[in-house]
């Protein structure tokens, strides 16, 4: 098998992914099908809930008083889950994480591990990681596997092989379960049901034969040290009960205080996620249970940006995500583009946010182009179930950008056009001077008639052209408004 | 308020504006000096550069009882942004004058329905038509249904719904051109299911968003028109254009 190029380091930015993703008429048709029924299946069991809103405006307060509090919080959880015989490992960042992961599977002479599907593993590259000090890591959510056997990378956070349909994944079975473990059967066909069950042997052997799992968590509960994982398909389940060995990277913001604020987290979570009124399999674990499950336990707590995040006081509620994928599903710019013109396992309108959050802004321009993949319309806002104020922080963080670059020599074209656009836009004297140019321009003859009778451009000069290449322009009007106004429209009465 | 884009792009839409609000007994004036909300620098994340165009609405809109905006977007930035411009210039009186601008502005629907109490505005357009819900109005106004309550009193109209009505149409402002071919993809997708409805008219309450759908539209050849809500609103037998000068 050959090494996954799950680096999202050193793609393009999002403009240019995105144009090459348009292209993609699978990948389109996939993204549409998908996000649509899984919007409506979302809105449908929301709908169910009496007071949608308080319950989020619940959780954002109980996720906004923890942050608040984080550091008390993280002790917390630390003291309990000691208690009851974990161990505990904080992780400045993601090399320290990966390295501690290595050394718990090194110390046992392990060189294969199972995985419970995990944001924050892939967020940390740890399976690359692990690959490089020898150690194989086994995805066994069934996407993951297939994201996995096709060298490939996620594109969506919950359903991460949304760009592939069946008979590609029967491809990628067919062709690469072999090199991997129990390959696929000789007449293995695209039937839904046919690959699951090809998948279901391939994973049996691994979790019946690896004695270490590597899993991530939804939550963590700090008065009790209880580790929370939300899952559909049961291999979850699987790994964390059948290894010898469990070890959980679970980011600094997973923690919530009490079991009573679990309550609306796991209405919400399934809810907008999946369109499940409750998901088939919730599994937690507080430290070691004798004779019962995994018999080391390790928790290693994850910064990698979080408290860079949490530094600045408006985007910090970026934190209260529940990664439920919600706002992917019901963006327009997603919908159209799919998850890895985003360049990182975090895509979508949260992908927009948070990776410039936990990266830092001003340093690399792929992340700084991820702010503006949107069109502020809002839809994500509306559906998240922490109440984020996604399209409030991508403004923010635009102007952050913008901020960071002030001073540059030279000045950037844009940050020239829109010094010049807002002087002359200051004063309305000056406006009504750019008024009376671009009514000459309208005066010349030429372009075509557009519907309704008003004459088009339907070709301009590089920038013009990134608007006139599929959109005709409307010629300005002989007359603006301003100069009617002056001419006639002060002097009508009312009648 | 005119906006920039209607004044210099879109005259016919301000002017039906004028017109329908006189009709309805208002006295309406245009203060001569106001030029731009600011939203395509602010949006752009260019927040100094947007504090004297805060400030100029401040000073052409004072002494109004009501800020009309035949724009949901404008409106929205008026009332949802200038605050945080105004924060970032640690100018204490500005952000006084802001929170005092902020409520007193309305989208033009938003007005005829909550001020006026109107929803049969004395309108005549026998035209089938299909509205598109702008994004600010529906998502930062929350305008609701205002526009089609106004629209379906029209005579002689024939208002048939949009299909995917909710979803954005990809303009997006700097975005249309930062990420054309994303905008693009997304106009097609709801010039498709404009043209789906079988409309001669396309209505709704942001020129920007026209801009861009028409474009598309009159590139495809459908053959169908843009108008924007407040040119129907205006139209009459005597003046079915609403807005011609």
């Amino acid at each position: 098998m050959t090494t996954p190029r799950a680096t999202f380091l050193g793609m393009p930015p999002f403009p240019t992914a995105a144009r090459a993703a348009l292209a993609d008429t699978q990948l389109r048709s996939n993204l549409a099908h998908a996000t649509g029924t899984i919007r409506a299946k979302r809105a449908a069991v929301m709908g169910e809930l009496a007071d949608w809103e308080g319950l989020r405006q619940q959780a954002a307060r109980i996720k906004d008083e923890t942050l608040a509090q984080l550091d008390t919080h993280l002790l917390d959880l630390e003291a309990a889950l000691t208690t009851r015989g974990a161990r505990v490992h904080w992780a400045p960042d993601a090399a320290a994480a990966c390295a501690i992961v290595a050394q718990i599977a090194q110390g046992h002479g392990i060189r294969e591990i199972v995985k419970v599907k995990s944001m924050a593993t892939q967020e940390i590259q740890l399976n690359e990681a692990l690959a490089a000090c020898g150690i194989r890591a086994w995805e066994s959510d069934l996407a993951e596997l297939i994201v996995q056997l096709g060298d490939d990378l996620p594109s969506h956070i919950l359903v991460p092989a949304i760009h592939r349909n069946r008979s590609e994944i029967r491809e990628i079975f067919r062709t690469r379960m072999a090199a991997a473990g129990r390959p696929a059967p000789e007449d293995l066909t695209d039937d839904p049901a046919a690959l699951a069950g090809a998948a279901r042997l391939h994973l049996r052997e691994k979790f019946l034969a690896t004695r270490m799992a590597v899993s991530g968590a939804n939550f963590a509960v700090a008065e009790s040290g209880t580790l929370v994982v939300v899952e559909s398909e049961g291999n979850g389940r699987m790994c964390l009960t059948l290894p010898e060995i469990l070890v959980s990277v679970v980011g600094i913001e997973k923690v919530v205080p009490t079991w009573a604020d679990l309550d609306a987290f796991l209405t919400l979570l399934p809810r907008s996620a999946t369109g499940e009124r409750m998901n088939p399999y919730t599994s937690m674990w507080s430290g070691i249970t004798p004779g019962d499950g995994p018999q080391e336990v390790h928790v290693v707590l994850l910064d990698n940006g979080r408290t860079r995040a949490l530094a600045d006081r408006f985007a910090r509620q970026a934190l209260r995500c529940i990664r439920c994928s919600a706002c992917l599903n019901v963006c327009p710019v997603y919908e159209r583009v799919g998850g890895h013109a985003y360049g990182s396992v975090y895509p979508g309108p949260i992908g927009a946010i948070i990776n410039p959050l936990l990266k830092g802004v001003g340093t690399d321009t792929a992340t700084d182009a991820l702010p503006y993949a949107s069109t502020l319309c809002g839809a994500c806002a509306d559906v998240c179930p922490v109440a984020i104020d996604i399209p409030g922080i991508l403004v923010h963080l635009r102007a952050a950008g913008v901020d960071a670059h002030r001073g540059n020599q030279p000045p950037s074209a844009e940050g020239l056009a829109m010094r010049a656009a807002a002087w002359g836009l200051a004063d309305a004297t000056r406006l009504a001077r750019g008024e009376r140019v671009s009514s000459l321009v309208g005066r010349l003859p030429g372009g075509r008639g557009m519907p309704g009778g008003r004459r088009a451009l339907s070709w301009l000069p590089w920038p013009g052209s990134r608007w006139t290449q599929a959109r005709d322009l409307p010629v300005p009007p002989a007359e603006s408004f301003r100069a009617w106004w002056r001419r006639v429209g002060r002097h009508e009465e009312s009648s | 308020m005119s906006t920039c884009l209607g004044d210099a792009m879109f005259p016919d839409a301000v002017r039906a504006t004028v017109r329908l609000l006189r009709r309805l007994g208002v006295r309406v004036d245009v203060p001569e000096g106001q030029t731009c909300c600011g939203q395509p620098m602010v949006n752009t994340g260019y927040l100094d550069e947007a504090v004297p165009l805060v400030r100029n609405v401040i000073t052409a809109f004072a002494g109004y009882d009501h800020i009309v905006v035949p724009s949901g977007s404008c409106a929205g930035s008026v009332r949802h942004q200038h605050a945080l411009v105004a924060a970032r210039s640690g100018d204490a009186a500005l952000a006084a004058a802001v929170a005092r601008t902020a409520p007193r502005t309305l989208e033009l629907s938003e007005f005829l329905i909550d001020v006026l109490g109107v929803i049969d505005v004395g309108a005549s357009f026998p035209h089938r038509v299909t509205y598109h819900p702008t994004c600010h109005s529906l998502r930062m106004l929350r305008v609701g249904d205002r526009p089609t309550r106004l629209l379906a009193a029209v005579r002689g109209i024939d208002l048939v719904p949009l299909p995917g009505a909710q979803e954005c149409c990809g303009f997006g402002g700097t975005f249309a051109v930062k990420n054309s071919e994303t905008s693009v993809a997304m106009g097609s997708d709801k010039a498709a299911q404009v043209r789906s409805t079988g409309a001669e008219v396309l209505v709704a309450g942001d020129n920007s968003c026209l801009m861009h759908i028409g474009g598309l539209l009159s590139r495809q050849r459908a053959g169908i028109r843009t108008m924007h809500l407040a040119e129907v609103l205006a139209a009459t037998d005597e003046d079915p254009g609403g807005g011609s000068s």
